[in-house]
């Protein structure tokens, strides 16, 4: 594990940077990560983040974009425009969880 | 012009943006049962979220995954297949493969991955280009209006290997 810092504040990170204490995570530092990866969040992407945490919370796990677009209504195609390039990895950042291990 | 000052991470994962990617991947899809159908639909949509462009060519017998009329009623058979170490007699019997089938697609189910109409659909909704061989169509006697729709066209084989130029190719 490792730490990363951001304004003097330490987070607790995995090798690549994702957030490993669910508790850390709060709105502010997720513009923080947004920003460093050059996404500006909209309602959209909120909405999408606050199911991702709370899906993690019951499921104990990321979810998959299959699942994030069923449980969101918002469909596939508009993910990637959301998150364009690796949507399922990218929102999973963004919202201070793993990466989702799911296939589909 | 107001700038805002923005914190950023000590440690950011590399998502792949800073170098765009020329990675493709070429799928050709050559088997029409069940079992043999989701390798390929898996893989492409693994790298569809990956960002990376992916093409899948249908031939032969994978016709059947991107034919309308077959594409919900795809098969799984004991015969021939010692993997799933049941004698092979058995594997003759009538309804067996119905019955092999049913178990197959439940299990698939259990796991949370759709069905074949279904992946192709989320397939496309990703961004990946699903092609059909000229030669098998020919052969079939099956054109454009036989298949699912998203289906860009039916294309020869050297269609597809100009069109995946530079692809990693994966023969399944």
């Amino acid at each position: 594990m490792s730490v990363a810092t951001i304004n003097g504040t330490e987070f607790h990170v995995d090798a690549e940077g994702f957030l490993t204490d669910y508790d850390q995570w709060d709105q502010a530092l997720a513009e923080d990560l947004a920003q460093a990866i050059g996404i500006e969040l909209t309602p959209r992407h909120w909405e999408i983040i606050a199911f991702l945490r709370e899906d993690y919370l019951a499921e104990g796990e990321t979810p998959t974009l299959r699942r994030t677009a069923a449980g969101t209504g918002i469909s596939i195609k508009q993910l990637f425009e959301l998150f364009p390039g690796k949507p399922g990895k990218k929102m999973a950042y963004i919202a201070g969880l793993p990466k989702p291990r799911g296939c589909v | 012009m107001i700038t805002v000052e923005r914190n950023v991470p000590s440690i950011v994962p590399d998502f792949g943006d800073t170098k765009p990617t020329t990675r493709k991947l070429a799928i050709i899809c050559s088997k029409g049962t069940l079992d043999m159908a989701y390798p390929g639909l898996i893989l492409a949509n693994a790298a569809l979220g990956e960002g990376v462009e992916t093409h899948l060519f249908f031939t032969f017998w994978g016709f059947d995954i991107i034919t309308k009329a077959r594409l919900d009623h795809l098969k799984f058979t004991l015969l021939g297949n010692t993997a799933t170490h049941v004698p092979q007699g058995f594997g003759g019997l009538p309804g067996m493969t119905a019955m092999t089938t049913h178990q197959m697609k439940k299990q698939i189910a259990d796991v949370g991955v759709p069905d074949i109409r279904e992946m192709l659909g989320q397939i496309v909704d990703s961004g990946g280009h699903l092609w059909g061989c000229r030669m098998s169509a020919d052969m079939m006697h099956i054109d454009e209006n036989d298949l699912y729709e998203p289906v860009e066209g039916i294309i020869s084989a050297a269609d597809f290997i100009e069109k995946t130029e530079g692809a990693q190719l994966l023969f399944i």
